[in-house]
């Protein structure tokens, strides 16, 4: 990786003081990966990539302006730093601006466990070794399981060097693992595809090829033969990763710049019940190595822990120091950052609290209705909370499942989804950085035929 | 920096020092193992994004990026590794880690010699790109669409205007021989208000944009237009009723509703999904798959289009291809290596996000030709139904062909006229099917004003739409009114 240092960090923000800046923040990120990918057992693609790249922030006065390049010899930095704070004095001085509160940064950073350096990147041949196991094993599965977009796996390691001019300054490492599946089922003349998948900080803490393989291809199987149901209103059931979408969508109207900008239905929500009573969501960015864990967030600022909705109740907004000032409240670490823009805000690792309900108890508790295992779309309005999706899953007859059901919508409003949330599954499990269990949205409204 | 100054070749070779002969050995590197196709990438992108909240001019940002790619094709296999330091050694590492791909192989291969010249398109020759106007000008711009908005209402509680502007010079040169070369400009403007009555709480977006000169926002105050029809969504929505749920007739306006072909054709269409036999549309070249009032073409060489290129991302230079004449499909999107391997013309649709991807078969501009009905005698035939004018992202499952595409401006039809306005909703239908139910075909082709995006496998590439109006008998509506 390109040799980047906090002596070359601290120089660019002497530069950066130089040139007439106030303030400024370096950001280097780094990265180092290996894709394969394997497609009906044989070698189909391998991707190996490389990349580094330094952004800058700088403040003149309260006025900004963010850049980024992947030159970085100190002769090129020089004229970027310099033209950069020429682009901060050509904008607008907004009195909410600035460096998070220096008083809240970090004295230590705790140790998260974010990089497997047993493993690293694993090597070409493992890689497409695995991939090949996990799609044989969905191959295997069932005889309609003819064909595939095949199965990759990736591995990648990455490095953050954060520093202010006020002195902050960390750097953190991490590493990542995925495996995925994508056969096809096909029966009738129709095709259906099914995807699953594993992914994981820790080599070793991956899902079994094998039984990541099975899992696609009974998700692939279950589908064919899907028709259409009668338009009606009736409970729908969302699986635990169509839950975690759901959630996705609430915490994106409780992000500070939706709410800033008056462009969420959580606006002046804070304090109020917004959900079900039976529902806690919580955001942390502090899970031993949680894949969206980190030891301080795009600001210097420590992550944290803290339920956003607590027996229902909003008990926080996700803020930066930006959204913090304007919305008159503290940051609660979760500004996140890409190389070259503004920070913003996202969740980290973000859950809904498990019920106790099984996943047949919730399915069984249904007359009629759908159980939901795909979305598709973008019908998600942050500002109204209109919710229309295109739907496809299993319908539930008498407490069972019964036959697949595709090209059909489902639709609602947030507010009244989430206020409707009747049932909570047991079946958390942390396969990506938003979570939750099966859970049951007592009417939606159901398009078909 | 204007297009005609940039010569790429001169541009590349003087800032990495990189040559003919260093080509050669990087390709003849990769070639040392038994590859059918080898190529490089080069890519040097200067962006530059300046954004208005709130009535300030909050953010401006400079990004520069650049590198290359290098990739080795061995029958269906692909070998791709990338590099932020363009220097020999790097490229040379990059090639041993693509030829990984493919076989040993006993014999020596045969030189390259590289520098024969492709032939482009000429569609974006501008004076002068929107990064050569000077900032202060382009915040300007975007304080007087604030300033617009809120007087066109006074319910509007808030503005967000953004300006995005880019050049790209790129380098492709391949174990063929080929070396071409292209300079892409691209910018785009966007309007997003919040109106507030009181009661609701709405949103409205417009934009437009494409490979132009900054005068095209001027020209007819182009930037005005958007800054309005941001403001008339947003309060036209305040009023909007529950939309409908079912299936019934739907009528596209012009435009942007394009992009049912989009996601209903155009994906499925793709050469890699065919090939694989993974496309609902798989083996259909001949067959029936809309009604015979649809021709839909893809085309990448109109001039200043955002989904236009001179030469595609593998140096093939862009075309026009008939996906569907008169209901029947006709002809896939191919990059070289589905080309090759399904025995077909690479028709110049393979592309790529940057230097840091492999291409693929993508789309370029894809729409409709315009039929003979006119707009108003379509919607008159129409006894019930929903009228659809705008429209934000959508999404296929290729492989059973269902799409989706989500209304954000739509009105009832009742008794053959447009009547109530109706709230956002996701319309669900069938790819192979959906167009077999096309009954009317207006005459008002209009492409969309250059705002698109296409996201596939975890690649943007900048696309165009375009729809003539058009009446479709029966496709499934996502509302909540049961």
């Amino acid at each position: 990786m390109a040799i980047f240092d906090t002596a070359l960090a601290q120089w660019v923000l002497d530069r950066a003081k130089s040139a007439g800046a106030s303030a400024a923040e370096v950001l280097f990120v780094s990265g180092e990966s290996l894709e394969a990918g394997v497609r009906l057992g044989e070698v189909e693609k391998l991707k190996s990539s490389r990349e580094s790249r330094l952004g800058i922030r700088v403040f003149v006065g309260q006025a900004s302006a963010t850049a980024s390049t992947a030159e970085l010899e100190r002769g090129e930095l020089e004229p970027f730093v310099n033209d950069t704070v020429r682009l901060a004095r050509l904008t607008a001085p907004d009195p909410f601006s600035g460096l998070p509160d220096a008083s809240l940064h970090p004295r230590h950073l705790t140790e998260l466990e974010l990089t497997d350096s047993a493993h690293g990147i694993i090597a070409a041949e493992q890689a497409l070794e695995i991939a090949r196991k996990a799609e044989k094993a969905a191959m295997a599965f069932d005889p309609r399981i003819k064909n595939s977009e095949g199965a990759g796996f990736d591995s990648g390691i990455y490095g953050i060097l954060f520093a202010n001019s006020q002195g902050f300054s960390g750097q953190y490492g991490s590493t990542s693992y995925s495996l995925g599946v994508a056969p096809i089922a096909e029966s009738d003349g129709a095709m259906q595809q099914g995807y699953w998948y594993t992914t994981s900080r820790f080599f070793d803490r991956l899902e079994h090829p094998e039984s990541v393989g099975v899992i696609s291809a009974e998700r692939a199987v279950r589908r064919l033969g899907g028709r259409k149901v009668k338009t009606l209103r009736a409970p729908v059931v969302f699986e635990p990763d169509r839950a975690a979408s759901l959630i996705r969508a609430l915490i994106g109207a409780a992000s500070g710049p939706s709410l800033y900008r008056g462009a969420s239905f959580l606006v002046d929500r804070l304090g109020s019940q917004i959900t079900s009573s039976n529902v806690t969501i919580v955001d942390d960015g502090t899970i031993r190595s949680g894949l969206a864990s980190k030891p301080f967030d795009g600001e210097g600022l420590p992550t944290t822990r803290k339920a956003v909705v607590e027996a229902g109740v909003l008990k926080t907004y996700l803020l930066d120091s930006y959204c913090a000032r304007k919305l008159k409240l503290s940051p609660t670490g979760n500004a996140s950052r890409s190389v070259g823009e503004s920070p913003t805000v996202s969740s980290s690792n973000l859950f809904l609290e498990p019920g106790t309900y099984t996943p047949e108890q919730i399915i069984g508790s249904v007359k009629e209705g759908l159980y939901v295992t795909e979305l598709i779309g973008f019908g998600v309005n942050t500002v109204t909370g209109d919710y229309s999706r295109g739907a496809s899953g299993i319908w539930i007859e008498n407490g069972e499942l019964t036959y697949p059901v595709q090209e059909i919508t489902i639709a609602g409003n947030l507010k009244d989804m989430f206020m409707s949330i009747e049932m909570i599954g047991s079946d958390l499990v942390w396969r990506s950085s938003t979570v939750a269990p099966t859970i049951k949205i007592s009417e939606m409204t159901i398009a078909g035929a | 920096m204007t297009n005609e100054l940039v010569h790429p070749e001169k541009f590349f070779a003087s800032r990495f020092g990189v040559s003919d002969s260093i080509f050669e050995r990087v390709i003849g590197s990769a070639l040392e193992r038994r590859a059918d196709y080898v190529d490089l990438y080069f890519e040097y992108r200067n962006a530059e994004g300046v954004s208005l909240d709130e009535s300030i001019v909050k953010h401006t940002s400079k990004n520069i990026s650049h590198g290359v790619g290098v990739r080795v094709c061995a029958e269906d296999r692909t070998g791709y590794a990338y590099s932020d330091e363009v220097t020999f050694d790097r490229m040379r590492l990059a090639a041993e880690a693509a030829r990984a791909i493919a076989d040993q192989r006993g014999d020596r291969p045969n030189a390259v010699q590289v520098g024969q010249p492709v032939k482009t398109h000429a569609l974006y020759e501008l004076q002068s790109t929107p990064l050569e106007v000077p900032l202060e000008e382009r915040a300007r711009l975007l304080r007087e669409i604030d300033r617009v908005a809120r007087e066109a209402d006074s319910r509007i509680t808030n503005v967000m205007a953004s300006f995005a502007a880019e050049q790209k010079i790129v380098m492709i040169v391949n174990s063929e021989g080929q070396l071409a070369a292209d300079v892409q400009p691209l910018c785009r403007l966007n309007v997003t208000v919040i109106a507030d009555d009181g009661k609701n709480r709405q949103v409205g977006s417009y934009g437009g944009g494409g490979r132009v000169e900054y005068r095209h926002f001027i020209e007819g105050e182009r930037w005005r237009e958007y800054a309005v029809q941001a403001v008339r969504q947003a309060i036209i929505n305040l009023d909007a009723i529950d939309a409908p749920a079912g299936e019934m007739v739907v009528v596209l306006g012009p435009g942007w509703p394009g992009i049912l072909l989009h996601e209903a054709i155009g994906h499925g269409l793709e050469g890699d999904f065919n090939r694989k036999g993974t496309s609902a549309f798989a083996g259909r070249i001949g067959q029936s798959v809309a009604s015979e009032l649809c021709t839909v073409v893809d085309d990448g060489t109109i001039a200043n289009r955002r989904g236009s290129l001179n030469v595609d991302d593998e140096g093939t230079p862009t075309s026009r291809t008939v996906l569907i004449e008169k209901g029947i499909l006709r002809g896939y999107l191919q990059d070289r290596m589905n080309a090759r391997l399904m025995k077909m013309p690479a028709t110049g649709n393979g592309r790529r996000e940057s230097f840091a991807h492999a291409p693929m078969p993508r789309m370029t501009n894809t729409f409709m030709l315009p039929g003979e009905s006119t707009p108003e005698e379509i919607i008159k035939t129409v006894g019930k139904g929903l009228y659809a004018v705008s429209f934000g992202g959508g999404q296929v499952d290729i492989t059973n062909g269902k799409f989706v595409f989500s209304a954000s401006e739509a009105y009832l039809i009742e008794d053959g006229r447009a009547t109530r306005p109706v709230k956002g909703a996701t319309l669900i239908g069938n790819g192979p099917d959906v167009l077999t139910r096309v009954a009317m075909v207006g005459n008002d082709l209009e492409l969309d004003p250059g705002v698109g995006t296409c996201g596939k496998d975890g690649q943007s590439v900048p696309v165009g739409v375009g729809l003539p109006t058009i009446r479709i008998d029966g496709i499934t509506v996502g509302g909540t009114s049961a």
